[in-house]
Parts: C-alpha cells; structure tokens; sequence
C-alpha cells in the first residue's frame, strides 16, 4: 500500500447553530483505493463529499489530499450524483467533454486538442458499452445509460480521486448490478480512487476495499471495515455465502446504529 | 409534425375566425345595431379597403415604434435578467422593487413621459419598452437562479468560475424561459404603443382609433383594432417559430 492519498484529522463541520453535521472525522484513504460510506440517511455523507472534495471548509480539524491541505476546489477530482445531470442542449459527447472546457490546463487547449479530446471521450464511453449513442441527446437514453454518460463525465479528465454520491440509487436492480460491473471494470483498468456514498450494502461490500459505516447525526465513523474478498469479484460472489454473511454483519451494524 | 395533424386540426383556427365574423355580422344586423355605435363585419372591412392608405400609414408607424420599444425591452431585459439571476443576493433584493414596479398601470407613465420628450414617437417608444421588459427579467432571472446544486458542484469542483457556470449552463438553460417571454412581451409592447399613441401622437394606429372614434367612424376604429391584433399575432407567431427552432430539446417528446 502506498502513502496516505487523503487524510481527515478531526474534521468536525457545522453548518449552523444546530450543531455539527458530522464530527471527529478521522480517517485516511489509500490513492488508488476504492471506500465507500454506508449509514442511515441524514448522516452527513454528502457532507463528507463536500469536505474532501473542497467545495466546503471543514469548521475544526484539517483534511489533506495528495500531501496538501486542501484549501479550494480540489481539481482532481470528478464528481457524479444520483441524478445524472447532463445538460438536455448538448449530446451524450458533448456532455462528457463539458469537464475539459473548464478544468485548467485543458480548457485553453480545448480547440486546438479538441479532436483529441473527442478520441478520449469516444474511447470512455465505449467502455462503459454506450458507442453508437455518442450524437444521441441525454433525454432519449435510458436512466441507466445516463448515469454511465455521467460516470463518464466525472473520468474525462483523468482525475485521481472519483466521488460518487448514491449514483446508482435512482436505477432498476439489475440496471444497477450491471453499472457496478462497470464501475469495477473502470476501476481494475486504471486504478483511480473512490469514494463511493451509498445506502446499498450490497453495493459497497461488492465494490470497496474499505467499508465506513456512519452513524446517525451528527455523523461520526463509527466502523472500518476491510472486505477481504479476492479480485476481480464476478457478481456471481454477491449470491454466494461469504458474501451474503458479510453484508448481515454489515445490516447488524446498521441496525445497532439505527436503534440508538 | 405538420403533415400527420389532420388538416381539420390545422384549418381549425381559420374556422374560428370565420364563424366570429359571421357571428358579429349576424348579431348587428339581426338587433339593427347603428354603425356608430357598433359597426357590422362588412362595414370594418369597407372601412379597411377604403381607408387602406392611411392605415398602412399608421400601421407602419406603431409597428416600427413597437419594434424599437421591444428591442430596448430585449436588451434591458436580458441584461438585467442575467445580473439578478447570477446572484441570489440581487435576486432577493430586487425582486419586490421589480413586482412593485409592474403593478404601476404603464398608462400612467406616458404624462411623465410626454413632459420629457414631447408628444411623438418617443413616448409610444418608451411605453413598449417598459411594459415589455418585466417579464423577459423575471423569466431570465428565474431561468439562471433555479440552477440545480450538482451540477454547480460537478463544475465548480473543476475549477469553474461562476461566469463559467452562467455561461455554460445558466444561459443555456435560462434559453426556453427566454424565449417563452418574448411571445408574452412581443404582445404587451404592442399594447404599451398604441396606449401612448391614443394620448399623446399625432400618428400611429392608436392616434388614428381616437381621431376616427371623435367623428364616430366606427367602421375605422374597428379597423384599427384589427389591424393592431393581427400584427400582435404575426409577431406572436413569429417567436413561436424561432422558440421551437432554438430550443427544440425543451420540448422533447411533444413532437413524438
């Protein structure tokens, strides 16, 4: 295992009076490691997105990401949602190339490389199976096609950290078992790191190294769980024993949180 | 699309027209209504042929001054949409002050106006123009503040500034509500200039009604208000058309 990738000591965050969000964060994440956070809804796991990523300061306590205290938006990292949120005016493609218009130092390269830039976002969203939809509009694919163009989206500029807020929440089940094949396949390909927010053990224990279970607000780790399941895991593993025994343990886990 | 609708659903429309004519000729003839007070179909339209020269005139006046007036109203009104939409402060702040000053009857600017700039073409200028911009503000504005947070945050994240996230997804996305307002606008300058002509103008449509109605040429008058609707509704129709080709993807699945 290399270095600490991202590291949270003691990060407390309070949006108002009301009290904190989530408190006496502390936690360190591997680069190329893929974790995830499972908890009761309302337990601040957006809220943890939103620190590592930048886009809100931590009221106690301090983060770093790649050595540094992270002090802004944090440029290495792509972002998807449980909605997809691909813009209706732009095609799947241009879609996935919206990133490099704006991410420095790509967006004053952006029409000078652009043929370039096409061949990646070509090449990305054929591997997550959506070639041939790349001139089609986001509303004339399905839900589970949208959310790979968004998975897309959040790649195209190579970031070294994925966050990934519940964004198979919205899909039928087996639309879901198929992305998460994909996300893995992502994942095993180039070795970025993840962090992945859901409310699906199933999802988590299948996908991550590492499981954070949360409590209810205001949200603290109250376990790290390390899934020891060899890789790459088929999704044949998720229907066999171990694995089955693995995400009760989980379940009781939830379960204590939500009965205190 | 034009070709499935049945030609019934396309005639319909003209049908309409026809039977309110025929429902208005009817009606005055049938109560012997005087031509004074109520002139009949036949007689409006006499009125229009006879008079052909001096409405395309006066027609021609109200159109170029609406024109300008909702030109001005685009300008301001994008300008002033796009800054109170950007910000959620100016949005609070000036939104009341922006209600407050529509609800102020326009008829009741042009008196201030004519003490300005003199009876003429400015004022029926200036009426349209202010009658016309509030809506395509608040459509602008609302199109740019209702933004949803993710997205902010997938750009923002990259480094986006917030001119980044205006123009790559607020305007845009504000495009459809814009558009929209034009229609509403383009009618309402129209509206604005002939109520400034019918006060203070010596020319223009609405000048011609009031001349006409105070030697009760009625047969004029209704001319007149013929004329003002169906340029209101060519316009009208125009923006639609330019709507529908400029942000065909907000009305997907119509047209299927």
């Amino acid at each position: 295992m290399s270095a600490a990738f991202v590291t949270f000591d003691d990060v407390s965050l309070a949006y108002d009076q009301s009290g904190n969000a989530i408190e006496d964060i502390n936690l360190s994440i591997h680069e190329g490691e893929f974790v995830a956070f499972v908890g009761p809804s309302g337990c601040g796991k957006s809220t943890f997105m939103k620190l590592c990523t930048g886009l809100h300061a931590p009221t106690t306590g301090s983060i770093q990401v790649d050595g540094e205290p992270v002090a802004g938006p944090l440029k290495i990292s792509g972002m998807a949602f449980q909605n997809a949120n691909l813009l209706p005016w732009r095609t799947t493609l241009d879609n996935v190339l919206l990133p490099l218009e704006i991410v420095k130092p790509y967006r004053h390269q952006f029409r000078k490389r652009r043929d370039e830039f096409v061949g990646w976002a070509r090449k990305l969203l054929k591997t997550v199976g959506l070639e041939g939809y790349e001139d089609q509009y986001p509303w004339q694919l399905s839900g589970g096609m949208q959310q790979r163009a968004s998975i897309c989206r959040a790649l195209i500029h190579q970031p070294r950290l994925l966050m990934l807020d519940e964004p198979f929440g919205a899909l039928d089940a087996f639309t879901r078992e198929e992305l998460w094949c994909v996300l893995r396949d992502l994942w095993e390909a180039q070795r970025f790191t993840v962090v992945l927010v859901t409310h699906d053990l199933r999802e988590a224990a299948f996908l991550a190294d590492t499981v954070y279970i949360m409590s209810r607000r205001p949200g603290r780790v109250i376990e790290r769980r390390q899934i020891e399941l060899p890789r790459p895991r088929a999704l044949e593993t998720t229907y066999q024993k171990p694995f089955i025994d693995l995400v009760q343990e989980l379940r009781a886990q939830i379960g204590d949180v939500r009965s205190t | 699309m034009a070709q499935n609708t049945p030609l019934i659903e396309r005639l319909a429309p003209w049908i309409a027209v026809v039977v309110l004519v025929v429902i208005w000729e009817v009606t005055v003839r049938l109560f012997d209504v005087p031509s004074f007070i109520f002139p009949s179909a036949l007689e409006t339209a006499q009125a229009l042929v006879t008079y052909s020269g001096p409405i395309a005139m006066h027609s021609w006046q109200t159109f170029w001054t609406t024109l300008i007036g909702f030109g001005m109203g685009v300008a301001v009104g994008l300008v002033l949409g796009f800054i109170i939409g950007s910000s959620r402060f100016l949005y609070n702040a000036c939104y009341p002050l922006l209600v407050g000053f529509n609800a102020i009857p326009k008829v009741a600017f042009v008196p201030i106006l004519v003490v300005w700039f003199g009876i003429g073409s400015v004022p029926a200028i200036l009426t349209a123009f202010l009658i016309c911009f509030f809506p395509i503000v608040v459509n602008v504005a609302t199109g740019l503040a209702t933004l949803e947070p993710e997205m902010e945050d997938v750009l923002r994240v990259l480094g986006a500034r917030r001119m980044d996230v205006l123009l790559k997804v607020g305007l845009p996305r504000s495009l459809p509500y814009f558009f929209a307002s034009l229609k509403v606008a383009i009618t309402l300058a129209f509206v604005g200039t002939v109520v400034s002509e019918t006060v203070a103008s010596n020319q223009g449509i609405g000048y011609l009604m009031m001349s006409a109605g105070s030697q009760m040429r009625m047969g004029l008058v209704f001319a007149g208000l013929l004329v003002i609707s169906a340029m209101a509704m060519v316009m009208y129709e125009l923006f639609a058309v330019l709507e529908k080709r400029m942000t065909g993807w907000a009305h997907r699945g119509q047209n299927r």
